[in-house]
């Protein structure tokens, strides 16, 4: 394994391409800062949002969305267990948020065609982390809240503090595809 | 002996066996339901670890053994922190044995529902139940989905398994023609774990119905699930094809995760029954590596 890269959330301005432009598919990596989670529903509802013009609940641009729906929070921690979750269901929506300035998303398992030529034409990183390895993650969580869309409970949007969170790239915004090494059906 | 004294003893005899027949309240069914689903999301059945521990010890990818050594990170945090070894703690399954002479006070299904509300909210659970048209959550992780069996005797067992929605979104159901037997099992199987890739999250628990009818051989790929990993299948021609299709499917490199490596599934189980002539049913159930189940014996 290579030695882990360390990088901030979001990932605005000149620093921010600069790490989208230099990561490659294989590299591990360490997140700081913050991110959103957003799994099925909240994706819908993100998709109706600004399919109607009206604004997203945070800032897009930059932003890192992690497909995650994490287990309540128990007294005097800040989050539950908090892994990935399978990341095709979100393909759907993935290049239209891209298109609104979404730099990175984590999950696990292979993105579809769509979504690999949507991270080269505007720029971001598909990372996997470990599925199942919820409790370790949820370690790397310092704060957490709900963010939007309370009513829909473990799917609403939390927006999380992480620190060193581990991470592998698994598409670069080169067309860098680790999944696609291993010559495997992507799609189920 | 006197007609009254005779009458007395009887009446003595029928109330000593009503005391020693077991009653099982729903009460006591809801406590035990609770306390499973919660043990259940916290640590993985030994048997499961060690298959983990196995795989570690075999696998020489790199980043696949930085996996498998997470996931027995994870294992290890989830039992010290009391946090669930996943934030998918599952659809709550239940397989009950019901004793024929067991006899039960208050409704069995309310019962195990109302432990599963208790268990999913005191163990702080994640409840992923919902409406599939209007995707309502309903709150509480109910209603269970509650496989019950009548057996001999007079116990009542409930076996807990915690369904993750990732590894069950790969699983399939196929009626294959009879003439493809064993080959077309195997191709289908192989096909399904390749398509699968690290979707469902591998190493994987594999379960396979082979026969009986469609959901016959969907009941029968899911129990397959429940029986340990060290224990082998009591038929020798079904555990050396056990054996067989493991090899196989550990060969296809997917790996865990599915970023290759050897370890792409931990075991292999089939059920089997009999079929319509014209038919050769096949289940695939396919179970994460966090192969989260425990049973109680009441």
């Amino acid at each position: 394994m290579s030695r882990p890269v360390k990088i901030t959330a979001p990932l605005q301005g000149s620093a921010g391409e600069q790490i989208v432009e230099s990561l490659r598919a294989g590299d591990s990596v360490l997140l700081s800062g913050v991110i959103y989670t957003a799994r099925d529903a909240a994706h819908q509802r993100l998709f109706r949002l600004l399919r109607a013009g009206e604004p997203a609940p945070f800032e897009l641009r930059g932003a890192v969305i992690y497909y995650c729906g994490p287990t309540p929070a128990p007294p005097g921690r800040p989050i539950g267990s908090a892994g990935p979750t399978t990341s095709y269901r979100m393909d759907a929506f993935a290049p239209l948020l891209h298109a609104h300035g979404v730099k990175a998303t984590i999950g696990k398992g292979p993105r579809g065609q769509e979504v690999r030529d949507s991270l080269r034409e505007h720029r971001a990183l598909y990372f996997g982390a470990t599925g199942g390895a919820g409790a370790l993650l949820a370690a790397c969580v310092q704060e957490a809240r709900v963010l939007a869309f309370p009513d829909l409970g473990p799917e609403a949007i939390h927006e999380l503090k992480v620190e060193d969170f581990p991470l592998l790239v698994i598409n670069d915004a080169q067309g860098g595809d680790l999944f696609g090494l291993f010559e495997l059906g992507s799609r189920p | 002996m006197l007609s009254g004294q005779r009458a007395c003893l009887v009446r003595e005899i029928r109330l000593q066996n009503a005391m020693l027949e077991k009653i099982i309240t729903a009460e006591e069914i809801s406590a035990a339901v609770a306390e499973l689903c919660v043990k259940a999301n916290r640590r993985l059945p030994p048997d499961v670890l060690r298959g983990l521990e196995e795989s570690l010890a075999r696998e020489h990818n790199p980043g696949a053994r930085e996996i498998l050594g997470q996931l027995l990170q994870n294992a290890a945090l989830a039992g010290e922190k009391d946090l669930p070894l996943c934030q998918d703690t599952g659809l709550a399954v239940f397989f009950v044995e019901l004793g024929q002479e067991a006899r039960l006070r208050g409704d069995l299904y309310a019962a195990i529902n109302e432990g599963v509300r208790r268990g999913y909210g005191r163990g702080f659970l994640r409840k992923s139940s919902c409406d599939p048209f209007t995707r309502e959550n309903s709150g509480d992780n109910t209603p269970a989905i509650i496989h019950l069996e009548l057996v001999p005797g007079s116990n009542l067992r409930i076996c807990f398994l915690a369904k993750g929605g990732g590894s069950e979104n790969m699983s399939r159901v196929t009626m294959l023609a009879p003439a493809q037997g064993w080959p077309g099992i195997k191709d289908f199987v192989l096909g399904r774990v390749r398509a699968a890739g690290g979707n469902p999250c591998p190493p994987l628990l594999i379960g396979l119905g082979i026969g009986g009818t469609f959901e016959r051989a969907a009941l029968l790929a899911k129990k397959a699930l429940l029986r340990p990993l060290d224990e082998p299948n009591p038929e020798p021609d079904l555990r050396e094809k056990e054996r067989e299709l493991l090899e196989l499917v550990n060969g296809l490199g997917v790996g865990p995760m599915g970023l290759g490596g050897r370890a792409t599934c931990l075991g292999l189980h089939i059920l089997k029954a009999n079929c319509h002539i014209a038919s050769l049913p096949l289940a695939v159930n396919i179970q994460c590596h966090s192969a989260r189940h425990a049973a109680v014996l009441l």
